[in-house]
C-alpha cells in the first residue's frame, strides 16, 4: 500500500512540475499577441527556446508514469477523454514545431499564430481535462462507459478558461525575470491583471466544487482533513496578496516564487478534495494500480535517475542564465 | 458493403490512426538517431583535427537536425497517449509488462536528450569545447536508448517473454526476460542500422547534388567524405544482420515469414523456392505469377538446400497476416539495403581509382538513391507490424481485444485532423529544410572565442570560386 502511496506522491510531483514548466511556456505563448512587436516576440520566444524540450518532458514523464503504475486510470482517463486529449497534443504539435521553424521563417507572422492558438487550444484543452475529471467519469469495471462528449459542461469549461490567465500570470512571472526595459514592464503590468483573474477562478473554484461535488464536501467537512483542509485557500490568499504586492514594488525574482506558491496552493487544495479517488466517485489509486513487482521496479528507476535529471536541467537552465537581450537569438 | 463495414469499424480505424500517426513520426526519428551519430564524428574530428571546415560541417547539419527533432518531438508525443485513447484494454492487459518500457524510455532517454538538446544547438558561445561535446554525445546516445526502449516495448510484443498470464492479465515475472526477449536483440541493431545508414546516404546525396552543381566544393566534399566513410561500416553490416533478422522470424514467428514469402505449402521433397516477384493471393491461397529461385527459400532461413519451411497453409485462416501487402513491403526493403551495398563497393571501386568527388554518374546516383533509407525503414515496418497481424501481442491477444470502448467517430474526427495536421507540417518541414540547404553553410559568423582552440586551421580560398568537378 505504502508503495502505491509512494507512486501517487511520484505522479502528483510529476504532474505539478510539469503544469508549472510548460505552463510557463505555454504562457509566453497565449502572451503572443499583446507581446509587443516582431523583435520582442522573438525575445519572448528567446527565453524559452533551450528549455521547452525539457520542460514538456515532464508531460511523457507523467503520461508515462501513469501508464505504468496506473494503467487502469491510464486506460479510463484517455478512452473518456479521448477529444480534449487529442486536441491537446495538436495543439503542443503546432505550437513545438513554431520553434525551429519560426527562426527559419522570413514571414514570422504565420508561425507568431500558428505558436498562439496551438498554445490556447493547448491550455483550454488542458483546464478542459482537469474539470471533467473533478465532474467525475462513468465507468463500469474498469473501463470507461461514457459517451465521447461527456467531458463537456459548464464546469469543465470553466476550469479551461481559469488556466488560462493562471499560465498568463506563471509566465508573465518569468519574463520578468529573463528580460528587460520595455518588455520587462509590460510583464509586469501582466502578471499583475492575470494574478487578480487567477484569484477571482480560484476563489469560485473553491466555492462551487464542494457544493456540487458531495463527495469534496464530505472529503473537507470531516475529520481529518477538516483540520487541515482550510490552510490551502489560505495558504492561496496569502501568495496572491504577496505577489501582487512584489509585482507592485518591481522586484525581480519574488513574483514567480510567489506564483508558484499560489498554483500550489490550488492543486493541494484538489488533492485534498479527490484522495484517494483518482477517477471519482469510483476509482481509487489502490484499484488503479499496476502490480507490486511493477511499481517496485519503476520507482527504483525513478529513485536512482530522477537526481541526474533534475541535475542537468539545472545545469541547462544554469548555462542560459541571465536577461536575454532584445533582438538576441541563441543561433550564433 | 463488407469493405465499407470494416473501414468504419474502431479496430480498423485505430489500427489506421496508429499506423498513420507513427508511419509519419518515424520519418523524424530515424533521422534524428542517424544525424546524432554523424554530428559526434563530425564533432569529434572537429576536436581532434582542429579544422574549422568541421566546425562548419557540425554548425550547417545541425541546423537540419534541430528542425527535424522538433518535428520528431512533437509528432511522439501522441504516440505515448494514442495507447490511452485508442487501445485501453491492450493498456489495461499488457501495461505490468509493457510500460515499463515506456516509462525507462521516457526517464532515461528524453530527458538526457531534451536536457542536453539547448546545449548541443545554442551552447556554443556558452560552454568549453568538452562540455559540448559530451552535450553532443549525450543528445545522440540519448537518441539511441530511446530506440532500445522502443525496440524492446516493440520486440516484446513480436516474441512476448517474461510473464505468466493470470485472469485475463499479463503478470511480469522477469523484466531482464522481457526486455531482452527473443527478437529483441536483432530487431533493435536492425533498426538502428537503418537510422544510420538513412542519415548517411541523406548527407552523401545533399552533398553529391550540391557538388554537381559545383557549390562550396571543399565543404561538400568533407560532408560527404565523412558520411560515405560511415557508410562504408553500416551497409554490408546491415544486409548481414537483415539476414539473422530474417531467421529470427522464421524461427519465432513462421506464419510471417511465410507470409512475407508468399509461401503457401510446406515443402515437403526438396527445397522451398525463393520468389523474386509474385502476387500472393489469399482466397485462391496461392501466389501468381512467380519468379521463382529454386531452393532459394530454404537456403536463405535455414542455411540448407533442403531445409523444411512452413507454408502459410499450415496456419488458420483467421491467423495469417496480409501476405500480398507484406510480400512487397519486405522486398522493397531488402531492395533498397542491397542497393546501397551495391553503391558503396562502386565507391570503394572509385575511391581506389581516385575519383569518388569526380565521377558525376556516381554523384547522380548518390541523388537519386537519397530518400531510400526513410522508405526502406517504412516499408520494413509494415513488414514487421503488418506481418504480426492478426495479433497485438503475438499469438496471445488479438488486435480485436485491444481496442479503447470509444465510437469510431472520435477515431475518424481524430484522422481527419492528423491528415490535416500532418500534411501542414510535413510541408513546412520540407520547405524550411530546402531553405536551409539552399542557403547553404554559414563561413562569415566567427567561431566564438570560448570553441577557439590554438592551433586552429581556418579554411582557406573559401568561400572562392567553386573547383571543377
Amino acid at each position: 500500500m505504502l508503495l502505491v502511496d509512494a507512486w501517487a506522491g511520484l505522479v502528483g510531483f510529476a504532474v505539478i512540475l510539469y503544469v508549472l514548466l510548460d505552463g510557463i511556456s505555454l504562457g509566453v505563448g497565449l502572451l503572443f499577441p499583446i507581446g509587443g512587436d516582431e523583435k520582442e516576440r522573438t525575445v519572448l520566444m528567446s527565453t524559452i527556446a533551450p528549455v521547452w524540450d525539457a520542460n514538456q518532458t515532464w508531460l511523457l514523464f507523467g503520461g508515462a508514469s501513469i501508464f505504468a503504475a496506473f494503467p487502469v486510470l491510464f486506460g479510463v482517463l484517455a478512452s473518456a477523454l479521448y477529444i480534449p486529449l487529442m486536441t491537446f497534443v495538436m495543439g503542443l504539435i503546432f505550437r513545438g514545431v513554431t520553434f525551429e521553424f519560426r527562426a527559419d521563417a522570413t514571414q514570422k507572422k504565420i508561425w507568431d499564430r500558428c505558436f498562439f492558438w496551438g498554445s490556447l487550444v493547448a491550455v483550454l484543452s488542458q483546464g478542459i481535462m482537469l474539470g471533467a475529471i473533478l465532474t467525475g467519469i462513468r465507468v463500469s469495471g474498469r473501463e470507461f462507459a461514457g459517451g465521447p462528449l461527456d467531458w463537456f459542461n459548464p464546469f469543465s469549461l470553466m476550469v479551461g478558461l481559469a488556466l488560462v490567465p493562471g499560465y498568463v500570470m506563471l509566465a508573465s512571472c518569468y519574463l520578468v525575470i529573463k528580460t528587460t526595459g520595455v518588455i520587462q514592464q509590460r510583464a509586469y503590468a501582466h502578471a499583475f491583471w492575470a494574478t487578480l483573474a487567477v484569484f477571482f477562478f480560484m476563489a469560485m473554484v473553491t466555492v462551487w466544487t464542494p457544493f456540487h461535488y458531495p463527495l469534496v464536501w464530505k472529503h473537507w467537512f470531516a475529520p481529518p482533513r477538516i483540520y487541515f483542509v482550510w490552510c490551502f485557500p489560505l495558504l492561496g490568499l496569502v501568495a496572491a496578496y504577496k505577489l501582487l504586492a512584489s509585482l507592485k514594488a518591481r522586484r525581480e525574482i519574488a513574483p514567480l516564487a510567489y506564483a508558484v506558491i499560489l498554483f500550489l496552493s490550488g492543486y493541494f487544495g484538489l488533492m485534498t478534495s479527490l484522495y484517494p479517488y483518482v477517477i471519482p466517485p469510483a476509482i481509487t489509486v489502490w484499484d488503479a494500480a499496476a502490480q507490486q513487482e511493477t511499481l517496485r521496479f519503476i520507482l527504483w528507476g525513478a529513485i536512482i535517475v530522477l537526481p541526474f535529471v533534475c541535475g542537468y536541467a539545472i545545469y541547462s537552465y544554469s548555462v542560459f542564465r541571465g536577461k536575454v537581450g532584445s533582438g538576441e537569438t541563441y543561433y550564433s | 458493403m463488407r469493405l465499407v463495414e470494416t473501414l468504419i469499424e474502431p479496430i480498423f480505424l485505430s489500427q489506421f490512426q496508429f499506423a498513420l500517426t507513427i508511419g509519419f513520426h518515424i520519418l523524424f526519428p530515424t533521422l534524428t538517431i542517424g544525424l546524432g551519430f554523424y554530428l559526434v564524428v563530425v564533432e569529434l574530428l572537429w576536436l581532434v583535427t582542429r579544422e574549422e571546415l568541421y566546425y562548419r560541417t557540425y554548425r550547417f547539419w545541425a541546423k537540419i537536425f534541430a528542425i527535424n527533432f522538433g518535428v520528431g518531438v512533437v509528432t511522439g508525443v501522441v504516440m505515448e497517449f494514442q495507447f490511452g485513447t485508442n487501445w485501453a484494454r491492450f493498456v489495461t492487459a499488457t501495461a505490468n509488462v509493457f510500460a515499463p518500457f515506456l516509462y525507462f524510455e521516457v526517464l532515461t532517454a528524453f530527458f538526457l536528450e531534451a536536457g542536453f538538446l539547448g546545449i548541443m544547438l545554442f551552447g556554443w558561445k556558452r560552454v568549453r569545447p568538452a562540455v559540448h561535446f559530451t552535450a553532443t554525445i549525450l543528445v545522440a546516445g540519448g537518441a539511441i536508448i530511446s530506440a532500445g526502449w522502443i525496440m524492446a516495448a516493440n520486440s516484446w510484443m513480436q516474441t512476448p517473454a517474461g510473464f505468466q498470464i493470470a485472469n485475463g492479465k499479463f503478470i511480469v515475472t522477469d523484466f531482464a526476460a522481457a526486455m531482452f526477449n527473443p527478437s529483441f536483440p536483432i530487431r533493435v541493431t536492425h533498426m538502428l542500422l537503418a537510422c544510420f545508414e538513412t542519415a548517411v546516404f541523406g548527407v552523401a546525396g545533399i552533398s553529391a547534388y550540391f557538388l554537381l552543381k559545383g557549390t562550396n566544393v571543399l565543404f561538400y566534399r568533407r560532408c560527404m567524405g565523412v558520411a560515405l566513410l560511415m557508410a562504408a561500416v553500416f551497409a554490408p553490416l546491415q544486409v548481414f544482420v537483415g539476414d539473422t533478422g530474417g531467421r529470427e522470424v522464421f524461427r519465432s514467428q513462421p506464419a510471417k515469414l511465410a507470409a512475407i514469402e508468399g509461401h503457401w505449402e510446406t515443402n515437403k521433397n526438396g527445397g522451398a523456392p525463393f520468389s523474386i516477384v509474385g502476387i500472393p493471393d489469399m482466397k485462391k491461397e496461392e501466389t501468381l505469377y512467380r519468379i521463382e529461385i529454386p531452393n532459394g527459400l530454404s537456403l536463405l532461413v535455414t542455411h540448407t538446400r533442403n531445409g523444411r519451411v512452413p507454408g502459410l497453409k499450415e496456419f488458420p485462416r483467421q491467423d495469417r497476416p496480409n501476405s500480398l501487402v507484406i510480400f512487397w513491403t519486405f522486398r522493397l526493403m531488402t531492395g533498397i539495403g542491397f542497393i546501397f551495398l551495391l553503391v558503396m563497393l562502386w565507391a570503394a571501386f572509385l575511391w581506389w581509382r581516385g575519383q569518388i568527388f569526380h565521377n558525376s554518374l556516381f554523384l547522380k546516383t548518390l541523388v537519386v538513391i537519397q530518400p531510400l533509407g526513410w522508405l526502406a525503414v517504412e516499408t520494413g515496418w509494415v513488414t514487421a507490424e503488418v506481418g504480426r497481424q492478426p495479433w497485438l501481442v503475438y499469438n496471445l491477444v488479438r488486435t480485436s481485444q485491444g481496442t479503447s470502448p470509444i465510437p469510431a467517430g472520435n477515431v475518424i474526427w481524430s484522422i481527419a485532423l492528423f491528415v490535416v495536421i500532418f500534411l501542414a507540417i510535413g510541408g513546412s518541414y520540407l520547405h524550411y529544410v530546402f531553405k536551409t540547404l539552399r542557403a547553404g553553410p554559414d563561413f562569415a559568423s566567427p567561431i566564438p572565442p570560448i570553441q577557439r582552440p590554438a592551433g586552429l586551421k581556418v579554411i582557406e580560398n573559401l568561400p572562392g570560386p567553386p573547383e571543377g568537378v
